[in-house]
């Protein structure tokens, strides 16, 4: 940094449209989709709310059981395939992980480029299904249902066609860049757990995504030539595309879930000001997660005639992820345990995840028992787990992973109070909207249904209060990060004190190239035990290595880590 | 032809630190891609697998109505254009722009020949209705053979799984042609040395996968 002209960075060493739109650099890649995954969350966020405000009361509400339908399933497409799928990878996989690598961009900006116009040219044909026809059923789309509805399939199934290369784009070129582009000294067992996640997920988006791409062709080709491969009526089999469907969507769930596993580690590393407990461990349970997360498909269609002896061998590999999920949760425990906890907004979300992750992780396996899940499938319950464990887990991590690396991307601090209230509201919202469902889903509420008995209307009122909870906490996140750009306060190199690259080693934002000398590695990126020498001296670490908390203003303030316990 | 800020030849970019690097990161990044293209097709052939065990004698009737001499004339077509793209990358290896580009034209030639032919297959199945679906209704009389005997159970089945798996691998044929035409540009002007061949290097690969996935369905689909 101390080469290129002074305060000039990523942001502003070029302007203009065309030096965004035509940019190859990761980090306004990056920026371009966190603008574009946020305006899909909002709009999937207010279709829920209406969704939600529809259920308030038995009967009518604010819609029509159409419009319901179109709603709910317009929700489900647009939160999974348009925001959670690209929000963690391509938001912050593409800011951070080049530069924790020591690289100066990815092994291909251009595709990464592609990828984006790619991914917005998907979203815009998937929404064309609102007026060239309806979409209704749920983001499933199964067959023969989803072919008898209308053209709006043909739009939908076509969209998502396109976002599939947009995913498969992001992970193929995540997996050459952690291959070739790790700076010297970087070994597999230095790379910060973001990396080590990102990199699972990438192999999942991979292999995982091309099937999707061909199960979608088919009900394309189904509704537009009958081609009578899934429609029974021609001869064709329904449960042959719930297989090809689930057998993306499940590894999906974790494309969803891995990113943030790999946040959270990040967070708990940082703030607890301690290496990872286990790190290893916690390293390889992602790549076993990505791995198992390819042979369970079949527990989602315990129901649909599939034989018996399947049925009890997906079961039994269910839960089996639950052992690496587990390694992985009480790594980070035990992470929080040996290490100084300081309880910034990033970290809140970390232990508010622990939670809600948590509990959406052991209500899976109670769905993936046998008997139960005959009482609980297509129920309430199933929505709250999925829930718990999209919303709780990737959504509250890629809030933590927002407020961590924010002060990087935009050089501004945010109102670190407000982020503190809008957590809790987040939290509280979250838990109100969702933990009645599991009650009434219980109780045998049928998911996707426009109305109900009397017997739920408390369940279902507790839970549209909650949602307002939740939006008004998202709204106070939205609020506070728009005004932290325009007058937030300027955030220093290093305000959380972490020791990954993004932090040592750039500028804040960091620079156009993000480094100028490739940087060496000589150590873990959680070596928190060196940290009081490495924040003194140099090392490798330079004249940016102020260290602080965000509000100290020299180093001197800044909080200095405990000693390692021995 | 060096870039004067790394000392590095001009076809390196900034944000490599050698060529081969470089090279190691697109052939790895081409191989990624060929696996993802292995599981588009993958999806194909277990709807492929599954029909064929639930109705093998409609499978046996039908593989009959394709042609299985046109079939083989397209394999060879696609074997001979898999030699000469590995020819050409044999050659720009050894320096010689010229060798790579008669192969690259040979290539795309070949791939040309492979289209035409499918063209005349498809047309002939067009016409005497055998298509998928809903669609299918063989009929018509040619050679004095009368094609309302294809009219078996399950007969949509077949004619569906052909014709997507012979359309998205024609379409990947089509994809091929168009990769040539810009490297065969590119090779003529001379953007291609024994040092810098990449691009050549991944079309081989695409160009060889198209070739595989062909040889498995020629004697699934026609033979058997």
């Amino acid at each position: 940094m101390s080469h290129s002209a002074p305060g000039l960075n990523y942001l502003n060493h070029s302007k203009g449209f065309k030096s965004w739109a035509l940019t190859l650099d990761h980090k306004r890649i990056g920026i371009m989709y966190m603008v574009a995954v946020s305006l899909a969350f909002l709009a999937g966020g207010i279709l829920a709310i209406l969704v939600r405000l529809e259920l308030l009361g038995p009967g009518e509400t604010i819609m029509g059981p159409d419009a319901y339908n179109q709603s709910f399933t317009l929700h489900a497409v647009l939160m999974v395939f348009a925001f959670i799928i690209p929000a963690i990878p391509a938001v912050m996989g593409n800011f951070v992980l080049p530069i924790q690598l020591g690289a100066k961009d990815v092994a291909f900006p251009r595709l990464n480029l592609a990828s984006l116009y790619i991914y917005l040219i998907g979203a815009v044909i998937a929404m064309m299904a609102l007026v060239n026809g309806r979409i209704d059923g749920g983001w499933t789309f199964y067959a023969p249902y989803s072919t008898s509805i209308g053209n709006g399939i043909l739009f939908v199934t076509a969209g998502v066609f396109v976002m599939g290369f947009s995913s498969i784009l992001t992970g193929l070129n995540f997996i050459v860049t952690v291959h070739k582009m790790r700076a010297p000294g970087l070994t597999w067992n230095r790379l910060p757990l973001f990396i080590w996640s990102i990199y699972a997920t990438s192999i999942v988006q991979v292999l995982a995504t091309p099937v999707i791409g061909i199960t979608v062709l088919l009900l394309f080709l189904e509704k537009a030539f009958s081609i009578g491969i899934f429609d029974p009526a021609l001869g064709g089999d329904p449960v042959l595309f719930q297989h090809f469907f689930w057998f993306y969507s499940h590894p999906a769930v974790y494309i969803m879930i891995l990113p943030a596993f790999g946040v959270i580690s990040d967070l708990m590393g940082t703030f607890s000001r301690h290496q990872v407990s286990g790190y290893k461990f916690v390293a390889l349970s992602s790549v076993a997660i990505a791995f198992l997360g390819f042979l369970v498909w079949g527990h989602h269609m315990f129901v649909s005639g599939q034989s018996a002896v399947s049925s009890v061998v997906f079961s039994l590999i269910t839960y089996l992820i639950g052992i690496p999920t587990g390694v992985k949760v009480i790594n980070w425990v035990q992470t929080m345990y040996k290490g100084s906890v300081q309880l910034k907004s990033p970290m809140l979300y970390a232990i508010m995840f622990l939670f809600t992750f948590s509990i959406g992780g052991f209500t899976g396996i109670i769905l993936g028992v046998l008997a139960i899940d005959v009482h609980l499938h297509d129920t309430y319950f199933v929505v709250a787990h999925f829930h718990y464990v999209m919303m709780g887990g990737n959504v509250i991590a890629a809030l933590g992973g927002l407020h961590y690396w924010w002060p990087k991307m935009f050089g501004k601090m945010y109102n670190e109070t407000l982020a503190k209230i809008a957590a809790f509201l987040v939290f509280f919202g979250f838990n109100l909207t969702f933990f009645p469902q599991f009650i009434m889903g219980a109780q045998g509420m049928p998911r996707r249904y426009y109305d109900y008995l009397p017997q739920y209307e408390f369940y279902h009122a507790l839970s549209t209060y909650g949602s307002w909870v939740l939006a008004a906490g998202l709204f106070l996140i939205m609020f506070y990060m728009i005004a932290s750009l325009i007058n937030g306060k300027k955030a220093g190199l290093n305000p959380w004190g972490a020791l990954t690259l993004e932090w040592t080693h750039t500028t804040t934002p960091p620079d156009h190239h993000n480094f100028h000398d490739t940087p060496v590695v000589t150590r873990g990126a959680y070596d928190f035990h060196l940290a009081k020498h490495l924040f003194e001296h140099g090392g490798e670490v330079t004249e940016l290595d102020l260290g602080g908390d965000g509000s100290a203003a020299t180093p001197e303030e800044a909080p200095v880590p405990n000693e390692p316990v021995a | 032809m060096a870039n004067p800020h790394t000392n590095q030849p001009a076809h390196v970019k900034h944000y490599f630190v050698s060529s081969e690097q470089q090279f190691d990161a697109a052939k790895m990044g081409m191989w990624l891609f060929l696996v993802t293209e292995i599981l588009l097709f993958s999806g194909m052939f277990v709807a492929y697998t599954i029909y064929r065990s639930w109705h093998p004698e409609t499978w046996m009737a039908l593989s009959t109505a394709l042609d299985w001499k046109l079939g083989g004339l397209n394999t060879l077509v696609l074997l001979a254009s898999s030699f000469t793209v590995a020819m050409g990358i044999n050659q720009i290896q050894r320096g010689n722009q010229k060798g790579l580009l008669l192969n690259l034209i040979l290539t795309f030639v070949f791939a040309g020949v492979f289209l035409v032919v499918k063209y005349f297959e498809y047309s002939a199945k067009i016409e005497h209705g055998l298509l998928p679906g809903a669609a299918f209704d063989p009929h018509g009389i040619s050679h004095g053979f009368d094609y309302a005997t294809y009219n078996v159970p399950y007969g949509p089945q077949f004619f569906s799984i052909y014709f997507v798996m012979t359309g998205i691998h024609g379409f990947h044929v089509l994809v091929g042609m168009g990769l040539f035409a810009w490297i065969t540009w590119k090779a003529k002007n001379g953007a291609f040395s024994a040092e810098y061949y990449t691009p050549v290097e991944n079309c081989g690969l695409y160009w060889h996968l198209v070739d595989i996935i062909w040889i498995f369905l020629f004697p699934l689909l026609y033979l058997i």
